[in-house]
């Protein structure tokens, strides 16, 4: 058995791994592409269709994780640029670019795109531009736009939170970022969209036609289906389940999660082995 | 029919009908335009006119005096009053600069007893104010506060005490100072005859209680927008009330906890019947947004513009609603989401798409202009659209407006000033040029991006219809504004910031003012002499410069604001506002 790779946080990881995961097809699809080589703030690879259309190719890095790109900066514009990219392999960083390039048709500009976006310090706030009423504003302002495919033009919401997900069974671990989800719905679907190569069969609510009549004592289903349960470990290093405190307290106690599977899903009524629907 | 000869020498035709008759049937007129021409008919339709009518549109309340409408129209119900220039929205007109209700109140107090309505925006409102209007018109029904100013929550409890027979309250984005929600537990137990409730743009959180009681006693409701506070719980227990409602503005869309068995929301909705306009939807995720799915089908208007959506979560929700006609959306739905407008609504007739994150500087995301054209291929209906977006191309708006022929209303938001097409790198000149050739009913159109004089002579040569123009950053010298004063005749109300246009343009218009409501410019290049030179040529025109806060050159007109009026000059300017 091969030793489990551990993804690190750009999510870059080997192409084998990536092989063993396409065995499960097209509905999988958008889980590969949440492992695909590619750079970018997270949360953003669903995106990645979306992005293809937009002008400056480097919308296009927005997959994949948010962390360890604080060594090296674009344009000079300090740890609050996105940009920056940490010393991955050059050779993956390429991958990268070149992947987005390819779906860019759209773009006109053959100027790299880290150039155009060197646009040189932060341009100064025009009065009343654009125009938008204050209440709009100040409601998007504290709105602070979250998980999904909402960038964060500044990474002010402070310290990202990566913790490491095991999935008992699986060849190796994967890491999140608790702090770009809102609740635990949210991070359900993640972890289901992320796992679900590895045949997460057994993990499924029973019953789920599409979203409708979801409720969240089914949502606690799905978390601690009868084959899965989800727990997390906490400060104090002891083994919790997940779901019963307020989602920030949550994550603020979170140290590690861990999706415990069949045998250890002790107390828990077996359930069928309808395949776990893809969320998208 | 008997001909007379009157004191001018004229033939003129008695009216057959004794003046009651005419009245009665003028009553049935409610369009203020319609009225307009009315009145100017003949003495007898005047005066017929001025009798009958019941309500009075002010769209600038410094254009006539509260004692000329008193004089004028003796039996007037219903009110709605316009104050400061639009761009005062945008934090471009200093506080305190004026628009009071207060003289109109004081004015209506006496002409106008039994008031009924009263619709402001864009005025200074006090709450003594607020108090006032609630004491003294005993008859007050309906109230309705847009992008006003300057009261607080205890204004509204005035309103919820005191007024009796009140219908609506309508509470929109006002400056308002929240000092809480306990002005709704104001309404006494006897009120029953509210049918329209909007609280949805205040913070504070009311006693559910109240609200809930509120809403079972007062059977004709049939708007009610909740703000953010009242839980999906809370809503279930509020609908459960009032099931006939046609419009609804939700609270928050999502639970936190997730705490043992909770109600099902799914039947939330399946009693909701006549429900044609959604809103509020405030962090809605896929979660619990199938929940709204059995209220789609009849929805006509579907403001999402305060829930951070995704594409694909837009996309399943908009395949149930086939029948909409408005949607507001944030730009958070992508070109991929605004496809599945384009798929799913083909009797859409207004769009608006808001910058969930307006000051992003990089063109990360929001809509371009390919979600743009999907719309416009998908819904040929389309006669309204607000975009804001970050990237734009001259090509994609003339296939817009090919797909689109009908538009009303077309204001196009690129948010980063003076920006080209960005694959042509050419100004959107042609943009625009396209807009106004194809669409010949124009009323409306916002501009933006890099635009050269050539924008203004396709406006002035081709927008026959247009009522109203917002410029920003835009243009290269007077010949712009020229073009568009000497061609649009119909042009009533012209708002200009940041623009390279100076005297020559300002006084090229001399004549144009008196037909239109207002002229705004900022941050142009006029001086304070070729304004003077205006003030004096049009003494029917108020002719205001606003000084510049931080002083500079005084020579330099820095904010201008002329606007045609039978009142004179205000008595009420502040000391920075300079009527000449």
């Amino acid at each position: 058995m091969s030793v489990p790779l551990e993804h690190d946080y750009i999510g870059l990881s080997d192409a084998s791994s990536l092989e063993r995961s396409t065995e499960s097809s097209n509905i999988n699809v958008f889980t590969l592409k949440a492992t695909e080589l590619s750079l970018g703030l997270p949360g953003f690879g669903k995106n990645s269709e979306e992005n293809a259309k937009f002008g400056p190719v480097v919308k296009n890095y927005m997959s994949g994780a948010k962390r360890g790109f604080s060594d090296v900066n674009f344009n000079g514009s300090g740890p609050s640029g996105k940009w920056a990219l940490n010393g991955g392999s050059e050779a993956d960083l390429c991958r990268g670019v070149n992947c987005v390039f390819e779906k860019n048709q759209t773009s006109s500009s053959d100027v790299k795109p880290v150039e155009e976006e060197k646009k040189g310090p932060v341009k100064a706030q025009v009065v009343g531009w654009p125009p938008i009423r204050s209440f709009r504003k100040n409601t998007m302002a504290t709105n602070l736009p979250k998980s999904g495919d909402v960038a964060e033009a500044n990474l002010g919401s402070g310290e990202c939170l990566y913790v490491k997900v095991s999935m008992d069974g699986a060849p190796y671990l994967r890491k999140i970022d608790l702090k770009i989800y809102r609740n635990y719905a949210e991070l359900s679907t993640a972890l289901e969209k992320m796992f679900s190569c590895f045949t997460l069969g057994q993990c499924t609510s029973n019953g789920i036609k599409g979203r409708d009549g979801l409720t969240e004592s089914k949502l606690k289903d799905l978390l601690h289906g009868s084959e899965c349960v989800l727990t997390y470990e906490d400060k104090d290093g002891d083994w919790m389940l997940v779901g019963d405190v307020p989602w920030e307290m949550f994550i603020d106690s979170c140290k590690r999660l861990r999706i415990t599977k069949g045998s250890e899903a002790i107390g828990l009524a077996p359930r069928s082995t309808a395949k776990c629907k893809n969320r998208n | 029919m008997v001909d007379r000869v009157d004191s001018a020498g004229e033939w003129t035709q008695s009216s057959r009908f004794p003046d009651e008759v005419l009245e009665r049937v003028l009553a049935l007129i409610d369009s203020h335009k319609d009225r307009s021409s009315v009145s100017l008919v003949c003495k007898d339709w005047y005066n017929a006119e001025r009798w009958s009518r019941r309500h009075v549109f002010i769209g600038n309340c410094y254009s006539v005096s509260p004692e000329i409408v008193a004089a004028r129209f003796p039996r007037i119900r219903s009110v709605t009053l316009k104050g400061k220039p639009r761009f005062s929205d945008f934090n471009l007109v200093p506080e305190d600069w004026g628009a009071d209700v207060q003289p109109w109140l004081s004015a209506f107090s006496t002409a106008y007893p039994f008031l009924e309505e009263l619709r402001l925006k864009r005025m200074a409102v006090s709450d003594e104010s607020l108090e006032f209007l609630a004491t003294k018109f005993h008859g007050f029904k309906a109230l309705s506060l847009l992008s006003c100013d300057g009261f607080s929550t205890d204004g509204l409890k005035a309103i919820a005490t005191h007024c009796k027979k009140l219908t609506e309250l309508d509470i929109q984005e006002n400056g308002i100072d929240d000092l809480g929600g306990h002005w709704l537990s104001c309404f006494p137990e006897s009120l029953t005859s509210l049918e329209i409730l909007n609280f949805a743009s205040l913070n504070s959180e009311v006693s559910f209680d109240a609200l809930e009681k509120l809403v079972a006693r007062c059977k004709s409701l049939r708007v009610l927008k909740v703000n953010r506070n009242i839980s999906l719980d809370q809503l279930q227990k509020l609908l459960s009330h009032c099931p006939q409602l046609t419009e609804l503005g939700t609270g928050t869309f999502m639970q936190e906890l997730i705490s043992g068995p909770v109600a099902e929301f799914k039947n939330m909705f399946s009693n909701c019947r006549n429900l044609i306009t959604l809103s509020g939807l405030w962090d809605a995720t896929p979660f619990y947004l199938p929940v709204i799915y059995p209220a789609c089908a009849s929805l006509t208007f579907l403001n999402l513009s305060y829930a951070t959506l995704r594409s694909d979560e837009l996309a399943n929700l908009l395949s149930h609603c086939k029948t909409l006609r408005r949607l507001w959306l944030l730009d958070t739905v992508g070109d991929k989401g605004l496809e599945a407008v384009g798929s799913c609504c083909p009797l859409l007739e207004e769009l608006r798409v808001f910058p969930a994150d307006p000051f992003d500087q990089e063109i990360l995301l929001g809509v371009t202009e390919s979600g743009f054209v999907s719309v416009s291929r998908g819904c040929p209906k389309l006669r309204y659209v607000l975009y804001f977006c970050r990237q734009m191309t001259n090509a994609a708006v003339a296939t817009i407006a090919r797909n689109c022929p009908d538009f009303t209303h077309f204001r196009l938001c690129i948010m980063n000033p003076g920006q080209p097409d960005y694959l042509t790198k050419e100004p959107m000149d042609e943009a625009f040029g396209a807009i106004v050739k194809t669409c010949t009913k124009l009323q409306r159109l916002a501009i933006s991006g890099l635009l050269t004089d050539r924008t203004f002579e396709y406006i002035g040569k081709y927008a026959k219809n247009l009522e109203t123009l917002s410029v920003a950053f835009a243009g290269s010298s007077d010949l712009g504004m020229e073009y568009v004063l000497q061609g649009c005749q119909k042009l009533r109300k012209l708002e200009i910031r940041d623009c390279p246009f100076g005297n020559a343009a300002l006084l090229s218009g001399l004549t144009k003012y008196e037909s239109m409501r207002s002229l705004w410019m900022s941050a142009c290049n006029v001086t304070m002499n070729a304004c003077r030179v205006l003030a004096k040529e049009r003494p029917r025109l108020n002719v205001e410069v606003m000084r510049d806060e931080e002083g500079g050159d005084d020579s330099q007109a820095h904010k201008v604001y002329v606007y045609r009026t039978v009142a004179g000059p205000r008595r009420d300017a502040p000391p920075f506002v300079l009527t000449l």
